[in-house]
């Protein structure tokens, strides 16, 4: 009333959206469409697979489509953040998402699909913190790697000591759930971090040797589950047990397969219908892709994944801050990571690991957390000077 | 920065090279490889389930059924389910004993695989169909399993068809019988694994294995669309099944039943008989009348699996092997019954058909004494009484100079050999191609055969010939048995004047089937055409509609010409009247129904005499060829032709109501209305 009194009109939202140097001509649209693109294809995927649960139901596809808006939300509020200004909320997320972790150990944590990493909301509602702990060790990583060493563009070794540190305790507490993949996940976005904050390349392979050690130690000792070393064995020679862990590899590749050039139609996949997949909703949702919209339409979701992917780096690269573009070197890495996994598993070329497609699988706090993700894409991308 | 950028561009060729990884093999996979993803899926995705068909009936020439279906509640265990079991499926198997009334042993045999060393009854079909067990369950029954399938798990009832046969054990033999298909059959058989189903039966023999392309008709399929659990989600692909054709055949089921009492009657009045055969053929057209055999059997036995006990039942010499048909598989020495080719031989020969010839007691051949019957001389007399009073010796003689003529024990080169040659044109020595699976071809022991015989034989008889019979007891037996393995070991390949006159009456090492006899009767008085016989007729559509008419193809010709011909049926005609069988016909209306035939009395070494008599009525133009034989019956004219008379009383209704009205056979099919049912008799 006041405004129209003195007759100072505000722009409005659109006009000022219109501006040339507005946040939201700075937003990265590309990407925002390749997001969209994916979630609408992983909604109707989510439909096709669990539709058939109960007859006449919709599935999944009502809570899939609630867990998408909110992450949309999610999304929205994070990009309004400026991103220098997380650097100083990274440590308070970093414990949060650690408390979360702990969480999951107490009595309030549940087991579901024979993984203990969720924590019951009521209402049919669960989290999986292990989900955000990806974000919140990112952060933790970009904050302390970003200060480069006096007179140097490389990272203090304090601060690479205390981002193996963090790492060290997020992995072990997903470990405990246990939860390979994740943890596989959490490792890849340190060690991206690591490698872009531009680590000495001897320090890099010396890491690497340690890690390598680790992992053959874990094999050595003994400290997998006999499912987990199972999938491996799989992986080298599916023939081993085609019932049973080979199962899923041969089933997966059937259903790709047989999806050829055009694929059956949404719908219209029979090894979708009849649920020769397992987990065809969650991490083996590009079965349903690749059988129902064929060589096309799983191409098509590889693309949009490489188009978020390769805008993500753009990001990262005409950040000019590091913390900028250490953030968005490692959720690029970690999409990435994601992406070749699980895609690589349903059509042979991967072990079978439980990992998520991002943007496409059902699941409330992936589909939270990769939104997230893209949140702060689009935050670095829109504040990408510093300040002047 | 710059280290960053250059280690993000670094990452940057990393993500591409990943992508591009992800591309090409989701080429390879859905593209290059897609058909091949595509043929596994449909395999995983579908299951085939078949509905068999409904198998067509056997009918008789005037519709009535032989072989007919009925529905019946059938019980079948799923063997690969049991045998998953803790216990092998055997507490499923107790319950179910309890519920069927049946030992637990018998349904254990019943479902073990047939093999090596596992004796009847075993399950001869596929490990992975269900095995039926008791294919005559009640209702009650099957109630009890079906409602709980949670304690018997594995276990199926459903209603199913299965073979009825109206007319009891009337022509089983012929009829035939079916069993599961076994895995050697599919492989063998095309077609037939297509349309398998798993509860499916094959005809095993008789007309049922015969004809069993036409009677089983079309399986149906319905190609189901399963998820991981086997559940089905919808029908995919559905043919319906199409029923098998009936088979109408030429038998007359009232005849049938006549010639099965008659048989049985003539089996009990001769105490040592082993078996018997009745034949009739339409005299005029050479199609299979009525076609028996004794010992008969309930075909019944082989519903829902035959018992061990019952199979060995089938086929033990103590109870007759009634599984064997006397009629087209016994083989026996034809007796005077044959007198009929050595005429035609003579006349072959250059005999005069109406030369006189003398009838004495006994003749020389080759430096042994041949006799008549009883040893007595006939006089003078031609052929035509020749064979009315069956006089032996003038064959004997007729035979024996052929025998020299041909060179004797050294023969020419290409001996001429008439007697042999003609009974082949009678049809003798080879099948006759009947309808039916199994037949035997008989014996014609000519020269070759001979020499075959003793290249297979003659180290076992020169060996004796040498070492004699040590082993024997009876020295003097074991003597003359040495005398007889020298003889044939030093000339054994040699047909002997003996051989040659014991031929020409139908004795020695001669065999016929009486079907042979039959049909060279039938030929003898129609017209001198020599037929393959034929128990099918038509195979016609449940609907009714007549899909192919079977012929009676003819096969050969009688070396007669047609002067000839009727003097021999002319002296057939009368030896019901005046001849050897007027003891067996007296009383018998045969100004009603004159029967004309011959008999035969074949001596059998170590047994009783196999009994004969052929047949055919009316004489003037003759509709049936009626033949019987019974094995170790005695004397034609005592076992053999009462029987015959009987069926012909029982035809034509003397005394009695007859079993065709007027004699006349039908010459159309039977007519169905739409609905498969019979319209006209």
């Amino acid at each position: 009333m006041i405004a129209r009194a003195v007759d100072i009109r505000r722009p409005s939202l659109l006009q000022r959206m219109a501006r040339e140097d507005s946040t939201v001509r700075r937003l990265d649209g590309l990407m925002l469409v390749a997001v969209a693109g994916l979630c609408v294809i992983g909604t109707l995927l989510v439909w096709s697979s669990t539709r058939t649960w109960a007859p006449g139901s919709t599935g999944l596809v009502k809570k899939h489509l609630l867990n998408e808006a909110v992450g949309i939300v999610m999304c929205g509020l994070v990009a309004m953040v400026d991103h220098r200004a997380m650097r100083a909320y990274a440590p308070l997320v970093f414990l949060m998402s650690l408390l979360g972790l702990g969480l999951v150990l107490t009595p309030l944590g549940a087991t579901i699909n024979g993984s203990h990493s969720w924590i019951l909301l009521g209402g049919g509602f669960a989290v999986q913190p292990s989900e955000f702990a990806k974000v919140g060790l990112l952060l933790i990583t970009a904050m302390l790697l970003a200060q480069p060493a006096e007179g140097t563009d490389r990272p203090r070794m304090i601060d690479v000591t205390l981002a193996l540190v963090a790492a060290g305790i997020t992995i072990g507490l997903v470990m405990l759930q246990p939860d390979l993949g994740t943890a596989m996940v959490l490792a890849v976005i340190t060690a991206a971090g690591l490698v872009i904050s531009g680590v000495r390349k001897r320090l890099i392979a010396l890491l690497t040797l340690v890690a390598g050690l680790g992992v053959f130690a874990v094999f050595y000792f003994q400290m997998l589950e006999p499912y987990q070393v199972a999938r491996f064995t799989a992986f080298v020679d599916p023939s081993v047990d085609p019932r049973g862990v080979g199962y899923n590899s041969t089933q997966s590749l059937i259903a790709i397969g047989s999806g050829q050039l055009l694929g059956k139609g949404l719908l219209g996949g029979g090894q979708t219908t009849g649920r020769f997949v397992p987990e065809q909703h969650t991490d083996f949702i590009f079965t349903v892709a690749g059988e129902e919209f064929g060589f096309l339409g799983s191409v098509t979701v590889v693309i949009l994944l490489g188009i978020v992917l390769l805008r993500g780096l753009k990001i990262a690269r005409e950040c000019e801050d590091r913390f900028g573009t250490l953030v968005a070197g490692t959720i690029v890495c970690w999409f990435a990571f994601q992406t070749f996994i699980n895609v690589g598993m349903t059509i042979g070329i991967m072990p079978i690991t439980g990992l998520p497609l991002p943007f496409v699988s059902y699941g409330g706090t992936a589909t939270f957390a990769n939104l997230v993700a893209v949140g702060l894409l689009q935050a670095i991308k829109v504040r990408r000077r510093p300040f002047a | 920065m710059t280290r960053i950028r250059a280690r993000l561009l670094v990452l940057h060729v990393l993500v591409l090279a990943l992508l591009a990884v992800l591309a090409v093999r989701l080429w390879q996979v859905q593209v290059v490889h897609g058909q091949e993803f595509v043929t596994r899926a449909t395999e995983t995705r579908t299951r085939v389930v078949i509905s068999p068909a409904v198998r067509g009936q056997i009918l008789d020439s005037s519709g009535r059924p032989l072989v007919r279906n009925k529905t019946a509640l059938v019980v079948s265990v799923d063997r690969t389910r049991l045998s998953r079991m803790q216990d092998g499926g055997l507490a499923v198997l107790r319950k179910l004993s309890a519920v069927l009334g049946r030992p637990v042993k018998d349904l254990q045999q019943r479902i073990r695989p047939c093999g090596p060393g596992v004796g009847k009854p075993c399950w001869t079909g596929s490990p992975y169909q269900a095995v039926p067990l008791d294919e005559k369950v009640d209702t009650r029954e099957a109630l009890q399993i079906l409602e709980r399938q949670e304690e018997f798990p594995g276990v199926t009832a459903e209603v199913n068809s299965v073979r009825q046969y109206p007319g009891g054990r009337a022509g089983a033999q012929m009829l035939g019988y079916l069993q599961p298909v076994t895995q050697a059959e599919l492989e063998k058989r095309e077609g037939l694994k297509a349309s398998f189903s798993g509860v499916d039966l094959a005809g095993r023999d008789g007309l049922e294995y015969v004809y069993d392309d036409a009677l089983r008709g079309k399986a149906g399929l319905r190609r189901v669309q399963v998820d991981r659990m086997g559940k089905p989600l919808g029908v995919v692909e559905q043919v319906t099944p199409v029923a098998g054709d009936h088979l109408v055949t030429s038998i007359d089921s009232r005849v049938q039943a006549v010639v099965e009492k008659a048989l049985a009657k003539a089996m009990k009045s001769a105490p040592a008989a082993d078996g018997g055969a009745g034949v009739v053929l339409d005299a005029r057209t050479g199609r299979v009348v009525a076609l028996a055999s004794a010992p008969g059997y309930d075909p019944e036995i082989w519903a829902g699996g035959i018992s061990a006990r019952g199979y060995q039942w089938l086929m033990s010499e103590k109870s007759g092997k009634p599984l064997v048909s006397r009629a087209i598989n016994g083989q026996f020495a034809p007796g005077s019954t044959f007198k009929v080719t050595s005429v035609s031989a003579m006349l072959r020969a250059g005999y005069p058909l109406n030369g006189t010839y003398s009838c004495p007691g006994s003749y020389m051949v080759g430096g042994r004494a041949f006799n008549n019957f009883r040893g007595i001389g006939l006089g003078s007399m031609n052929l035509h009484t020749a064979l009315v009073k069956s006089c032996d010796t003038i064959f004997y003689r007729a035979a024996y100079e052929q025998y020299l003529k041909d060179g004797g024990r050294t023969p020419k080169k290409k001996p001429k050999e008439v007697f042999a040659n003609v009974a082949r044109q009678f049809g003798f020595g080879a099948p006759t191609g009947i309808d039916l699976p199994g037949e035997s071809g008989g014996r014609i022991p000519d020269r070759a055969w001979k020499k075959e015989l003793w290249d297979q034989t003659s180290a076992v008889t020169c060996t004796r010939a040498r070492k004699g019979y040590p082993e024997l007891k009876d020295r003097a037996r074991a003597a003359f048995l040495k005398q007889l393995a020298v003889e044939n070991c030093a000339e054994g390949f040699l047909l002997r004047p003996g051989d040659a006159a014991n031929f020409s009456i139908g004795q020695g090492d001669v065999l016929v089937t009486p079907l042979q006899l039959a049909r060279a009767y039938q030929a003898l008085v129609s017209d001198g055409k020599v037929r393959s016989p034929r128990i099918g007729w038509a195979q016609v559509r449940p609907d009714g509609k007549v899909v192919k008419t079977i012929p009676v193809p003819v096969v050969g010709k009688l070396p007669l010409s047609e002067k000839e011909r009727l003097y021999i049926k002319n002296a057939l005609s009368q030896v019901a009247a005046d001849g050897t069988a007027a003891g067996a016909f007296a009383g018998f209306p045969m100004d009603q129904v004159r029967v004309g035939g011959k008999t035969g009395t074949a001596e059998v070494w170590g047994k009783k005499d196999t009994s004969w008599f052929a047949s055919f009525a009316p004489t003037k133009k003759p509709q049936y060829v009626v033949v019987v034989m019974v094995s170790q019956g005695g004397m034609g004219g005592s076992t053999a032709a009462p029987a015959v008379r009987e069926i012909y009383e029982g035809i034509y209704g003397i005394k009695r109501r007859p079993a065709v009205p007027g004699g006349r056979l039908t010459t159309r099919l039977p007519r169905f209305a739409p609905d498969g049912t019979v319209a006209g008799g």
